[in-house]
């Protein structure tokens, strides 16, 4: 049975489902959330590697080059904001995180 | 072959995927993360994307990896705590969860590549035998996407700016060097001779 694009597009949509599914899992905490965040932003670039192979486009390896930019971007600022947060309060728990009354 | 390959990296990279978000210790849930991200990087050069596949190897298992590893060592928090919610959450979790599987699969099982697709491809890749991977991305990249090149730089220059001010702290009781002070000093300034050897 030969591997096509439907196989990496499943692999993709499975990977992207369990981030989703983490987030809503781990509410209380926030390293997993953003590591199911770094699970989502991995999906969406196998989906691009894939659609660039499949068809033959280069533009899509591009684009997951700077997914992964930002990706990178996203998780030192995000940690840089967890570790500032634990610092003043001693707790990184979501439901604590209501100084704004959001 | 490769097929065989392609089940053994897409299998690892979703069992682990689930336990990232279903491990105990957060420690075991990045080292998770690290084995889906090497099992994803094994699909990248299964499809012939050497480059994407080192470069996730490199920035994501080197950098992002170690540093979500280094916060959750370096942070106390009792993760025993963190998890009382778990099974609470699990039921809305896994509607959502179903609910984005459900509407995937009807995406997968019905989805026909359009027929202006193949006059909207702007770079085709060369044959690998003559131009490797990371040439061809570096033809494109360099020239007609060199703008989003510069972005990508800009984007990575503002977060390390903005994760050094963030995490910065200036202790209270570390003696600065304060050169306007210093060069403002008019008065109290003094001119001594001093015997050699004694000191003032």
């Amino acid at each position: 049975m030969t591997v096509g694009l439907a196989h990496y597009l499943t692999v993709g949509a499975i990977l992207f489902t369990l981030g989703i599914f983490g987030i809503f899992l781990n509410r209380k905490n926030v390293i997993v959330i953003l590591m199911s965040i770094e699970l989502i932003l991995l999906a969406v670039n196998i989906n691009f590697v894939a659609f660039s192979a499949f068809l033959n486009d280069i533009v899509g390896q591009i684009y997951a080059l700077l997914v992964l930019t930002v990706a990178a971007a996203e998780a030192a600022i995000g940690l840089a904001i967890l570790v500032v947060y634990y610092r003043n309060r001693g707790s990184i728990a979501v439901e604590d995180i209501n100084l704004m009354k959001g | 072959m490769g097929a065989l390959f392609f089940y053994l990296f897409a299998g690892v990279a979703v069992a682990s995927a689930f336990m990232v978000i279903a491990a105990k210790n957060p420690v075991h849930s990045v080292l998770y993360l690290i084995l889906t991200f090497v099992n994803a990087a094994g699909l990248f050069v299964l499809v012939g994307a050497e480059f994407l596949a080192m470069i996730l190897i490199v920035v994501y298992v080197g950098a992002v990896a170690v540093l979500f590893l280094f916060v959750v060592m370096m942070l106390d928090v009792d993760f025993a705590e963190l998890r009382e919610g778990f099974l609470h959450f699990l039921p809305v979790g896994a509607l959502v969860g179903l609910i984005f599987l459900v509407e995937l699969i009807l995406v997968l099982g019905a989805w026909t590549t359009g027929p202006s697709v193949a006059g909207a491809i702007r770079g085709s890749i060369p044959p690998a035998a003559t131009v490797t991977n990371t040439e061809a991305i570096g033809r494109v990249l360099y020239t007609t996407y060199a703008h989003f090149f510069e972005l990508a730089g800009i984007i990575l220059l503002v977060a390390m700016i903005g994760a050094i001010v963030l995490t910065l702290r200036h202790k209270v009781y570390v003696r600065r060097q304060n050169i306007s002070v210093q060069v403002g000093r008019r008065n109290d300034i003094e001119v001594r001779k001093v015997q050699s050897g004694q000191g003032i």
